[in-house]
């Protein structure tokens, strides 16, 4: 009788701590409980997310992370982060592993419906493009035809190489490695022709060659890969969270306000527009399920997208604004209203 | 008054009963497991659901737009998830069948040796042992991956060791007789000979068994089986045009290829695994008693008859079981292949995965093969250990 006692009482045991993780609550409640996000980050892409000589994360989608950290519990550094290969990162998001995948993650149709994603908004546009060693002579990539081709398993770029070969009529090997790092080894060693992925990872990859200059990124740019951070479909509060935060971060960029001088803004500031932005008055927060100095926080702690951007993509790769930059100076970056 | 009173006393006798205690604690238990199961599933599917994946085995059939390096069967990007599967399928058996050839050949040499009265031989197969064993076999993969990678030239200055057959990062390629309907018709006769020369066996042991006298069916049947395929070679037409490899633009066109990738997996996997099945052998060797082998010799039979007939059939009695976990684990290692970038079925239910968000069936399927696999080459063995039991009277 003793063990059947045991299986009934186990039996139920179990389903009660069933039952407690198939209720877990929102992402928020669930952040504030916990005290952290945890974020989805890449294994290793300088300039966007890679731990520095010390283990601690850079990037421009760190920065948005920790953003998230600052809107939601007030603290920046309340942020931590799970190494992700591209082909890891969905499973982990869906599995609730991470709460937030700030990955340079492309933007699809049938990532926001089939894979369950929600996507809250585009921190990097972007566009695949081609790495050739300059020893090849090849300087376009009509040339390519018959090249073996490194890539990243599970990722945009896969299926656009092969559309894109498909179209010019060519052919290609691919030789596909899931982590990122060892897949850039291989083409250096000269297993394949040519390494393709976004251009700003390119510019990143490139830099960890042996020797930089003994490599070219071709001209041409075959598709459109508008990067951002997603989250996972059917929990809407946080989503726009995620969605704000970053379009807090582009409006601070285009009304002059930065980590710097945030703090003048919001003793001095006439403008209705930027006392709603930093809880002055209004209750913008309140209507995110935040405190009112959320996006005060995001600015103080972390900065504007300009900021970001500066230190990160452009300090570490080198690579100008050009798409990113604000719609008033020309760019795609158009933050909506605040209001 | 007697009836009521009995039904109860059988009733309290089925409490009492050990048997029916064991009944119902049974029911409970099973019923305890299926129903998490239920639980469980019907969760995961409600929160698949709440998150809007989608869920279903309908992709299998969609379009699968990537490209793969290596196919025993055609493959293009306008292919089907499901063909792609299919592909990385034969590319897992493809590598854990030569694996497993290759493992079991060299573990036969290295576990013999390591028997060997030779001090220098026995000391070269222990140290190969605790080498390639004490190695993790990722380790060992992605060594032997950027080893070919990096130690070979580029194409246009490969090593061509043969005339015609190339060393290259891009892998070793040599000549293959280009296509010709001939080599199909030997395939065919070569078959039908097999049947031949397992047909000649019989008949060979039981001439022996009836007489007393041998006949050396093994040479008979490998000379029924060579005449037999060169025959059918010259009637066909004797073809003897070759597919060379030529560097044409970035690679070699023509002949035959083993990728980098294919090539540090099985070597990767072949070595590992060879150690543990040259311990299985001196194990199995050992436990044949000393007294088996100096029995033969008295009775007048050659070293080799002692090996064949008497040493090895009581040693495989003892060595077929763990050759089999052996077996299961090459085949389950290949999954490693992922880290080296060969199209194996993990790593292309892994690319299917992603690319359709449809993680579950993904992973169902390829547990269903894997378990598939383990079960036939289990099987197998179960049936040849049978085979090769003592039957004891």
């Amino acid at each position: 009788m003793k063990s059947l006692k045991l299986i009934v009482g186990g039996t139920i045991a179990a389903t009660a701590a069933l039952s407690t993780f198939a209720m877990a609550g929102e992402t928020v409640d669930s952040i504030k409980a916990k005290g952290y996000v945890q974020c989805g980050a890449n294994t290793a892409l300088a300039g966007f997310s890679a731990p520095t000589s010390e283990g601690k994360w850079e990037g421009l989608d760190i920065d948005l992370c920790h953003a998230v950290a600052a809107a939601i519990l007030g603290d920046a550094s309340k942020a931590r982060f799970t190494p992700l290969t591209a082909a890891q990162r969905f499973t982990a998001l869906q599995s609730k592993e991470v709460d937030l995948l700030a990955r340079n993650t492309t933007w699809t149709l049938s990532r926001d419906t089939k894979v369950g994603l929600n996507f809250a908004g585009v921190n990097y546009y972007d566009g695949q493009g081609f790495m050739v060693a300059k020893a090849s002579g090849i300087t376009s990539a009509t040339e390519l035809d018959g090249a073996t081709v490194c890539i990243e398993p599970g990722t945009t770029t896969e299926l656009n190489l092969a559309d894109y070969f498909r179209a010019q009529g060519m052919s290609f090997e691919p030789v596909v490695i899931e982590n990122a790092v060892e897949a850039v080894q291989t083409f250096f060693s000269g297993r394949c022709d040519v390494y393709t992925t976004d251009a700003s990872g390119l510019a990143s990859y490139r830099q960890t060659a042996p020797n930089p200059d003994d490599f070219i990124v071709l001209p041409e740019i075959i598709s459109k890969e508008p990067l951002g951070p997603a989250v996972r479909h059917g929990d809407e509060e946080f989503a726009d969270i995620v969605r704000w935060t970053h379009i807090a971060m582009l409006e601070a960029e285009e009304k002059g306000i930065t980590s710097a001088n945030v703090d003048t803004f919001k003793k001095d500031s006439k403008d209705p527009g930027i006392q709603r932005l930093l809880g002055t008055t209004g209750d913008m927060g309140k209507a995110l399920g935040v405190s009112d100095d959320w996006a005060y926080n995001v600015i103080k702690q972390v900065g504007n997208y300009g900021e970001s951007f500066d230190r990160n993509v452009k300090a570490k790769l080198g690579l100008e604004r050009g798409l990113n930059a604000l719609w008033t100076n020309g760019g795609l970056m158009y933050p909506a209203p605040i209001r | 008054m007697s009836e009521p009173l009995k039904s109860r006393k059988r009733l309290s006798s089925l409490i009492y009963s050990e048997k029916a205690r064991g009944v119902f604690a049974q029911i409970l238990v099973t019923g305890g497991i299926a129903f998490i199961a239920w639980y469980l599933i019907s969760n995961t599917f409600e929160n698949l659901a709440n998150q809007g994946i989608a869920t279903g085995y309908s992709f299998l059939s969609l379009e699968s737009s990537f490209g793969i390096s290596e196919h025993m069967i055609e493959f293009t990007p306008a292919d089907s998830y499901g063909r792609a599967l299919m592909v990385g399928f034969l590319n897992t058996m493809k590598v854990s069948f030569l694996g497993i050839i290759f493992a079991t050949l060299i573990g036969f040499v290295v576990g013999v040796s390591r028997m060997s009265k030779n001090w220098i031989l026995s000391r070269i197969a222990a140290v190969y042992i605790n080498l390639f064993r004490n190695i993790p076999v990722l380790l060992q993969l992605i060594f032997w991956y950027t080893l070919i990678n990096n130690a070979l030239p580029s194409p246009k200055r490969a090593l061509e060791v043969l005339p015609d057959v190339f060393f290259s990062n891009r892998g070793v390629l040599f000549p293959v007789p280009a296509d010709h309907p001939a080599y199909f018709w030997m395939g065919v006769v070569f078959v039908i000979a097999l049947v031949g020369v397992w047909l000649l066996r019989r008949w060979a042991l039981a001439h022996r068994d009836r007489t007393g006298q041998t006949f050396p069916y093994a040479w008979a049947g490998l000379a029924l089986v060579v005449v037999s395929v060169f025959i059918t070679y010259l009637v066909c037409g004797a073809p003897t045009e070759m597919s060379t490899p030529v560097l044409k633009g970035f690679n070699f066109k023509g002949g035959a290829k083993l990728s980098p990738e294919f090539l540090s997996l099985l070597i990767g996997l072949t070595l590992y695994t060879s150690t543990y099945i040259a311990d299985i052998v001196r194990s199995g060797l050992l436990s044949v008693p000393k007294g088996q082998e100096e029995a033969s010799t008295d009775l007048g039979l050659k070293p080799s008859q002692t090996l064949m007939h008497v040493v090895l059939p009581q040693a495989s009695r003892v060595m077929i079981p763990p050759l089999t976990s052996q077996y299961l684990n090459l085949t389950k290692n290949s999954s490693l292949a992922v880290a080296v970038g060969y199209p194996d079925l993990v790593s292309l239910s892994n690319t299917t995965m992603n690319q359709t968000g449809q993680a579950i069936e993904a992973i169902s399927i390829f547990m269903a093969v894997y378990l598939g696999i383990s079960l036939v080459i289990s099987l197998f063995m179960n049936w040849y250990n049978k085979k090769m039991a003592l039957v004891e009277r």
